[in-house]
Parts: C-alpha cells; sequence; structure tokens
C-alpha cells in the first residue's frame, strides 16, 4: 500500500499545476525509492526504460518536412481551398475527418492522421479557413484555440475508437494473450474486435454530434456579430 | 534485414541538429541550456544502441534533461513574426507558384508509410524477411519522411537545403518540453510496476466490490479502468490489474459474464479515462504544443463531454451484452 503514495505524488504535482515534466520525474524517483531501489538501479530504470520506449518520439521526424512545406504557404493554399467549398464548414469538416481517420484505424492504417503529419499542415487550416467564412471574419485568439482543440480531438478520438476493431492491433491482441495466458481460455482476436464496434459506433455519433453543435455555436456567433454590428451604425 | 535503430539515429540526428542551430543563435534567450536540452536529448537517442554504453549513464542524462526543462531553462525563441529560424536570404513564400502540389510532400508520408508496412512487409530474401518483424510501420514512416523530404526539396527548391532543419528547429521548439513527456511516462509505468502499484490497486477495489448486486460490481469494474487509466495514461496498465481484481473472480467466475464482450467494452471504458488525462501526453499534451495553444489543458477540456457520454454507454453495454 505504501507504493500509492507514488500516484498520490503524480496526482497532487498535477493539481499543484507544476511543471508536467517535473512531477514525472520526481514522483518516478519517489517511488522507486519506496520499492527499495538503489540510486543506481534508478538510474539504469531510467535509461532502458528511456531507450525502450524510443518509438514514441519517432513522430517528430516529420517536423522538417511539414516546417519545409509550411514556409511556401502550405497552410495558406489549404484555407485558400476550403475558401471554394461553400458547404463544408469547420464542423463537417471534421465531422468528415473525423470518419476518414476512425475507418482508416479501424482497417488497420493508423498512420493516415496524426496531429504532425495531418492536423497541423492540413486539416486545422482549413478547419480555420471554414470558420472565417462562417463568422465573416478572423476568429479571435480564443475561438483558435478552441478549434485547435477540436481538431486534435477528433484525431485522437478517431484513432483510439477506430483502431480497436482492427484485429492486429495493440489492445486486442493484449487482451486475448493476457486472458489466454493467466485463465485458460482461448478467446479470439476476431471476437474481441467484434464487440469493440457498438463503442465506435457511438463514439462517432456523440463526437459527431458535438462538431455539428460547434458548427451552430460558430453560425451564432456570426450572426450576433452582424447584428451587433448593424447596430452600433 | 532492415531493421529500425537507423530512425532513432536519423531522429537523433534532428534532435542535435535542433541543438547545434541553438548553440549558434546568439540571440535566444536561454541558448545554454536549450541547447543543452536538445543536444542530450539527440545524444542518449543513438547513444542508447551503442552496446558498451551503460543504461545508467544514459539514465543520468535522462533526468538531466528533465530537470533542465521542467524548471522553465528550455525555451523557444519567439520573435514578431513567428519566424526565428529563416535566413533572411530565403524569398518570402509563395503559395500560387506550386498550387496543390503543395501538400504532395506531407500527403507523401502516410501514402509511402502505408505502401510499405503493408505491401513491403510480405517480401523475403532467402527465407528472411526484409523488414524487421512488428516494426514495418516504423520502417515505414522513416522511408516515408526521406522521400518526402527530397520530393520537397526538389519542389520548393530553397536556396538552402538545410532550411529544412531551421523549420524543422522552429516546429520542434514550439513544442519544447512536451517531446519528453511521453516517453518519461513510460518511464514512470515502469517504476510503477517495479513499486509494486498494480498490486495495491487491486486490492483496494476487491474491498469496495459490494458482494450482493451485480450492477455495481460491473460498474466498479468499468470505473475502476477509467479511473486508473487516469492515473496512469494508459488503459494497457489498467487492464491486467482491474481484470485479476475484478472482472475475472467476480465478474466471469461468480457472475458468469461472458469474457469476450466483458473484456472488449472493459478496456474501451478505460479509453474514456485516456480521453482526459494529462498522464496520456502523447494524445493530449503534445498535440496542443504542435499546434501553439495557449491552453495546453485545452484538448482535454473538450474531449470530457465525449469521454462522459462514451463512459455511460459502455455501462450500459456492460451491463447488457456480458450477461445476454
Amino acid at each position: 500500500m505504501l507504493s500509492l503514495l507514488g500516484v498520490a505524488a503524480v496526482v497532487i504535482g498535477f493539481a499543484l499545476r507544476m511543471n508536467p515534466l517535473l512531477v514525472v520525474t520526481a514522483a518516478g524517483i519517489f517511488a522507486a525509492l519506496l520499492a527499495g531501489m538503489s540510486p543506481l538501479h534508478i538510474a539504469d530504470a531510467f535509461g532502458t526504460g528511456f531507450a525502450s520506449s524510443r518509438s514514441i518520439s519517432i513522430a517528430f521526424i516529420v517536423l522538417p518536412v511539414v516546417g519545409l512545406a509550411e514556409r511556401f504557404g502550405l497552410q495558406q493554399r489549404a484555407q485558400d481551398l476550403i475558401g471554394r467549398a461553400r458547404r463544408l464548414t469547420a464542423g463537417r469538416l471534421l465531422l468528415l475527418y473525423l470518419f476518414v481517420r476512425q475507418t482508416a484505424a479501424a482497417l488497420g492504417l493508423t498512420a493516415i492522421g496524426g496531429v504532425a503529419q495531418m492536423v497541423r499542415p492540413v486539416i486545422y487550416p482549413m478547419t480555420e479557413g471554414a470558420a472565417w467564412r462562417t463568422l465573416g471574419r478572423a476568429p479571435c485568439a480564443e475561438l483558435k484555440d478552441r478549434l485547435k482543440a477540436h481538431a486534435a480531438a477528433v484525431d485522437t478520438v478517431g484513432a483510439f475508437f477506430g483502431e480497436d476493431v482492427f484485429v492486429a492491433v495493440g489492445s486486442v491482441l493484449l487482451i486475448t494473450s493476457y486472458v489466454n495466458a493467466n485463465y485458460h481460455l482461448h478467446l479470439d482476436a476476431l471476437h474481441v474486435a467484434l464487440w469493440a464496434i457498438p463503442t465506435a459506433i457511438a463514439a462517432f455519433a456523440i463526437h459527431g454530434a458535438r462538431l455539428l453543435i460547434l458548427d451552430r455555436m460558430l453560425s451564432g456567433t456570426g450572426a450576433r456579430q452582424s447584428r451587433d454590428a448593424g447596430g452600433t451604425r | 534485414m532492415i531493421g529500425v535503430h537507423w530512425i532513432y539515429w536519423l531522429a537523433g540526428a534532428f534532435f542535435a541538429s535542433t541543438g547545434a542551430l541553438i548553440a549558434f543563435d546568439a540571440q535566444h534567450p536561454r541558448r545554454a541550456t536549450s541547447a543543452a536540452f536538445w543536444l542530450l536529448l539527440g545524444i542518449c537517442f543513438i547513444a542508447a544502441d551503442v552496446r558498451t554504453m551503460p543504461a545508467w549513464l544514459i539514465g543520468i542524462g535522462v533526468i538531466a534533461m528533465a530537470l533542465l526543462a521542467g524548471t522553465g531553462h528550455v525555451v523557444a525563441r519567439r520573435v514578431a513574426g513567428g519566424r526565428p529560424s529563416a535566413p533572411a536570404s530565403e524569398p518570402r513564400p509563395d503559395a500560387r507558384r506550386e498550387g496543390n502540389l503543395v501538400f504532395a510532400p506531407a500527403l507523401t508520408i502516410p501514402a509511402v508509410t502505408i505502401i510499405i508496412a503493408t505491401a513491403a512487409k510480405g517480401i523475403t530474401l532467402h527465407g528472411q524477411p526484409v523488414l524487421a518483424r512488428g516494426q514495418e510501420t516504423l520502417i515505414g514512416l522513416g522511408v516515408a519522411v526521406i522521400v518526402a523530404l527530397g520530393l520537397a526539396v526538389g519542389l520548393f527548391c530553397p536556396r538552402r537545403p538545410q532550411l529544412a532543419l531551421c523549420e524543422g528547429r522552429r516546429l520542434l521548439e514550439s513544442v519544447g518540453w512536451a517531446v519528453l513527456l511521453p516517453q518519461m511516462l513510460t518511464v514512470l509505468g515502469g517504476l510503477f510496476t517495479q513499486a509494486g502499484v498494480g498490486g495495491a490497486v487491486g486490492l483496494l477495489f476487491q474491498h469496495v466490490v459490494p458482494d450482493q448486486s451485480r450492477d455495481a460490481a460491473v460498474f466498479v469494474y468499468a470505473a475502476g479502468m477509467a479511473l486508473f487509466t487516469l492515473v496512469m495514461g494508459n488503459a494497457f496498465a489498467a487492464f491486467p490489474i482491474m481484470t485479476a481484481a475484478v472482472g475475472w473472480p467476480i465478474l466471469v467466475q461468480r457472475w458468469g459474464a461472458h469474457p469476450a464482450p466483458l473484456f472488449a467494452i472493459g478496456m474501451l471504458a478505460g479509453y474514456c479515462g485516456t480521453l482526459c488525462t494529462p498522464m496520456a501526453a502523447n494524445f493530449n499534451l503534445v498535440p496542443p504544443a504542435l499546434l501553439d495553444m495557449r491552453d495546453r489543458y485545452g484538448q482535454i477540456k473538450v474531449q470530457v463531454p465525449t469521454a462522459l457520454a462514451l463512459f455511460a454507454v459502455n455501462c450500459l453495454l456492460l451491463l447488457s451484452v456480458p450477461f445476454a
């Protein structure tokens, strides 16, 4: 039960809004000390943990490509392009991306999408461009933040509740290998993946509805602004 | 056989080059410490593959990075216009010249990744697979980035090809210390496991499961998955513990739940926790940094309503489907 103090350290650190990196490092050292590890063992654990988890950080190698394309007008072009598709509002655009991301992930193609590769260079600029048209002017900084949050959330929700439907993915294999090894069952991966479908559909319906609500919020703001502007004239 | 290590070296070289560019940037507000952070990250990335390198030495480097960044000594250089790194000799960007071809490098990345991850996966040479098994997507990404970079340089013809590194540095610096956080959380997960956190949590939940009510036990299982994921940032860590504590002994053995739907939907209840926690940094904190959001927790705030609604759906499914 003493080890739960390490968890408490994480919760307190985040609650105090301290730097997450510092909180996580300190809590790790704290938990290791509680477990009676020597300083050399702790340093060893940090080294091996870092080495074996490098694949998480690999996505950052796309940044030179994205940065170079941005320098030559990628985001501007994405906004121009969306300017021509009149019926594509910010919410509908994100709904379309949610559908593509989730379907692709369900087919095992999680490489389609991602915030570094797709949202920052293409999806977000298009969303901002579409919102601009609905509002009739540039979105304020606060609204931009909100649109960015929505664009990132669509990417995450789509990936999470899509990939679980795919058979050969980490979570499905974890379930079958853990349960079959420990409880001598013979669960089939396909069966487990199948039972992810109801939640996947619910995720699309719920998050999709919220994107359409975002659209109503945007057009409401736009209409209110133009009315206010008319009133002062 | 083509392995995955050269991609780590490629990433390490990119991180180190960012450090070098900062080291030569006289106007950087935290030049020495920021350069040290990125150089150290690049060196650790590459050094982890050197056999003679003791792991504790890398560990000390990792802790040093966390201290540098966690105490606010790693910052991005920001100047008016937000373009710190572009050499003055580069012309202004002109979006019209390339037209929609400007999308080509960015779209090349997923296309090439998928081609290699699926098509090249089956290729064998002398009975050995050409690509290391289980690493096909990572290898695909590495190849895709090189192809896309070549395409981008050929398409845009920047006066100096190293402009790609300068622009990469600009984006990497705007992500900042969050780059290290996902890996640090993996380390934390490992240390928690060694310290016996999982067993303690399991024991705790075993005590709160009511004896007489099947529905209440189902709810404890789902809520335990979500809450434990909230703390650990990873439903994969929560699953074995909640299953050993509640899922298998109480729901399957006592109440006769069907295992396949129970465990599949139970895992998804955990995913609802992932949507709400800063501990899942690569999903919830890195994207706001990549998008230059002012509120680092803005994405989580948007995801919470969806997570709550989905959690309710998962609970309803868990109450009915495994017992049908």
